[in-house]
């Protein structure tokens, strides 16, 4: 797997290049700032890319704002944005194409190196990998409008590791429970929801969002 | 019809007004005599007296002049009591001036319409009538009435005229009411005097607080963050203690460790959100509040109007956590569903209104935490926060800040495609 990298810290940067390649990914560019990473986008054609939001010049938004660029591009191109700080416009701003393949995490998160290549190999597979902050400032907006007050205990917890974007097989692992309960387990919550259940892995979370969002 | 009848009352207004200049010279020759009386003794007691008899005529005057243009007048320090200080104070001279000139400049500005009209009324209503009687010698302006053809002239000029007079009068009105502020509103020196104390207050009250909030940070960084490094590092000492005689326990301890800096990072990026919310100094204003909106509960409509570029991020932050504050309290308190937030820059003042469908009743003097801390936030940019609650709802909260927007910036991208 071909992964472009924007990390403008050097041990950061370091560390996510070496992770990665043990992980057995190829890290094609590692670059630190946003005239590079457009360049690399453009001509590496990654199979992923993996983009701090901040970014030399501006230290502004430069990583997310070339990520979206380049998607425009290019749809459907796999990010994975990492951030000091997750913000639920960003969030939207990555979900609106509504074509999957986006992550947006928690730079804290890097530090669960299975979970962090998990979420790459994710987006890479056109999966959408949402930080479990967003996830819960979602969850609680739903709650507070009554969306989710139907919903048992644990199918709450199904519906959060949904929302995040892991598969069955990853909510099985986490609950320890077996895949068919989980699979009993969103079959009701889509029923409860009033959620068109769907096969495809990544529409499943975006109607999750999308109702949670409502 | 709303505009023909305010045309109407401004008609009338100009024949008070008018009414009003006449008298006026009574006032100020009552302080004249008194002044003129002074050196054989009798101006002394007559002086106060006619002096805040004229008072009372400018103050209502500056009243009405505010309420015409819609912008306040400053009046002048309040009229001293003895004689002696009164002959030094600045706004009992410009009371005087305003006095004498007043019927002339004033009184001939709102003369014009109303001659108009009256002369009008004349062709209209009198012409008719009168010419038959009057004869050769009977001329209406330049139309000389002789006929029934030239009398008809006549009450369509003077029809005309009346027109004329109704149009131009809230014109006028408007316009004596700019002379009368620029008469009457307080000596310069006053107005520097009033704003440096103005300004010391705001400062004043802008260091006490920047000094709140450096302790907070400080109190924030010294109990979170730092301790839960310290405590980091001594659970790490623990760990490689028992690296070779229990690497179970090590393990376990290295568990917890990650999960302190887990908890470390949380504190501080709590920190820096309090401090300056990141997406706030990424975006600007628009964008952070538009965040805001996505983080509240309730269902919030963002109308941003604002200019490309940035203002000073000193606004930007004021405008954004008093944002912050309306909108937590109308999910607090008012019971409100829905929030319409608008953003908006005209005339170089930044403008943000907060409008929510709850029960009301929101009074910014009784809560003393958070509105008073908005308020005194904004004080500090000459920036205000009016809050309309009535009982019962709905709550409507503006603030408005002076400011011009910066040309634009590389980091502003709202427009980018």
């Amino acid at each position: 797997m071909r992964v472009v990298l924007a990390e403008d810290l050097f041990l950061l940067r370091d560390g996510l290049t070496r992770t990665l390649q043990e992980h057995g990914c190829e890290v094609v560019a590692a670059v630190d700032n946003h005239p590079a990473l457009v360049r690399a986008l453009r001509e590496e054609r990654p199979d992923v890319a993996v983009i701090d939001v901040r970014l030399p010049p501006g230290f502004t938004d430069e990583g997310l704002r070339a990520a979206l660029d380049a998607r425009r591009e290019r749809p459907g191109l796999p990010v994975l944005i990492l951030s000091q700080y997750v913000d639920q416009l960003y969030a939207q701003e990555l979900l609106a194409g509504g074509e999957g393949a986006v992550g947006y995490l928690l730079k804290d998160r890097v530090t669960h190196t299975a979970q962090f290549v998990d979420a790459v190999r994710t987006v890479a597979a056109g999966g959408t990998v949402l930080d479990p902050q967003v996830v819960a400032r979602l969850l609680a907006r739903g709650d507070a409008r009554g969306n989710t007050a139907q919903l048992t205990p644990r199918e709450h917890e199904v519906l959060r590791l949904m929302a995040e974007g892991r598969s069955n097989a990853a909510i099985a692992h986490t609950l320890h429970v077996s895949e068919s309960a989980v699979a009993k387990h969103t079959a009701s919550i889509f029923a409860k929801l009033r959620i068109e259940p769907s096969a495809d892995d990544n529409r499943r979370v975006l109607a999750v969002l999308a109702h949670l969002r409502r | 019809m709303g505009r023909g009848r305010g045309a109407w009352i401004a008609l009338g207004r100009c024949q008070l007004r008018s009414l009003d200049a006449l008298v006026l010279p009574l006032f100020g020759g009552l302080v004249v005599a008194a002044l003129l009386l002074l050196p054989v003794g009798l101006g002394f007691p007559l002086l106060p007296p006619a002096a805040a008899a004229l008072r009372r005529r400018s103050d209502r005057q500056r009243a009405r002049a505010a309420d015409r243009s819609g912008l306040p007048v400053s009046p002048p320090e309040p009229l001293p009591r003895t004689t002696r200080a009164i002959l030094g104070d600045e706004g009992f001279w410009r009371d005087v001036r305003w006095a004498w000139c007043e019927p002339l400049t004033g009184g001939l500005l709102v003369a014009v319409p109303l001659s108009l009209f009256w002369y009008g009324v004349f062709g209209v209503l009198v012409q008719p009538f009168v010419w038959r009687l009057l004869g050769d010698e009977n001329w209406y302006a330049f139309v000389p009435v002789r006929s029934t053809a030239t009398m008809l002239a006549a009450l369509l000029l003077g029809a005309g005229f009346l027109a004329s007079a109704v149009a131009l009068a809230p014109r006028t009105l408007a316009g004596h009411a700019r002379w009368t502020r620029w008469a009457l509103s307080a000596p310069y020196t006053t107005e520097l005097v009033r704003r440096i104390d103005h300004l010391t207050g705001t400062r004043a009250d802008a260091l006490d607080v920047q000094a709140a909030e450096l302790r907070r940070i400080e109190r924030d960084l010294h109990d979170g963050a730092q301790a839960r490094l310290v405590a980091l590092g001594m659970t790490l000492e623990e760990a490689t203690r028992l690296l070779d005689s229990d690497p179970a326990a090590a393990r376990a301890l290295l568990v917890e460790v990650r999960s302190v800096s887990e908890r470390a990072l949380q504190d501080l990026r709590e920190l820096v959100h309090g401090i300056l919310p990141p997406v706030l100094a990424d975006r600007g204003l628009g964008d952070a509040v538009r965040s805001l909106a996505l983080d509240s509960f309730l269902d919030v409509d963002v109308d941003v109007a604002l200019p490309p570029g940035r203002f000073p991020a000193a606004v930007e932050s004021a405008a954004y956590f008093a944002v912050a504050e309306l909108l937590a309290n109308a999910a607090k308190h008012s019971g409100a569903r829905e929030v319409r937030i608008g953003l908006g820059h005209r005339d170089d003042v930044l403008r943000v209104s907060v409008a929510d469908d709850g029960r009301g009743g929101a009074e910014a003097s009784r809560d003393t935490g958070g509105l008073a801390g908005v308020r005194r936030r904004l004080l500090a940019f000459d920036g205000t926060l009016a809050l309309h609650s009535p009982p019962g709802g709905p709550t409507l909260a503006t603030l408005e800040i002076p400011c011009a927007s910066s040309s634009p910036k590389t980091s502003s991208c709202s427009g980018t495609g």
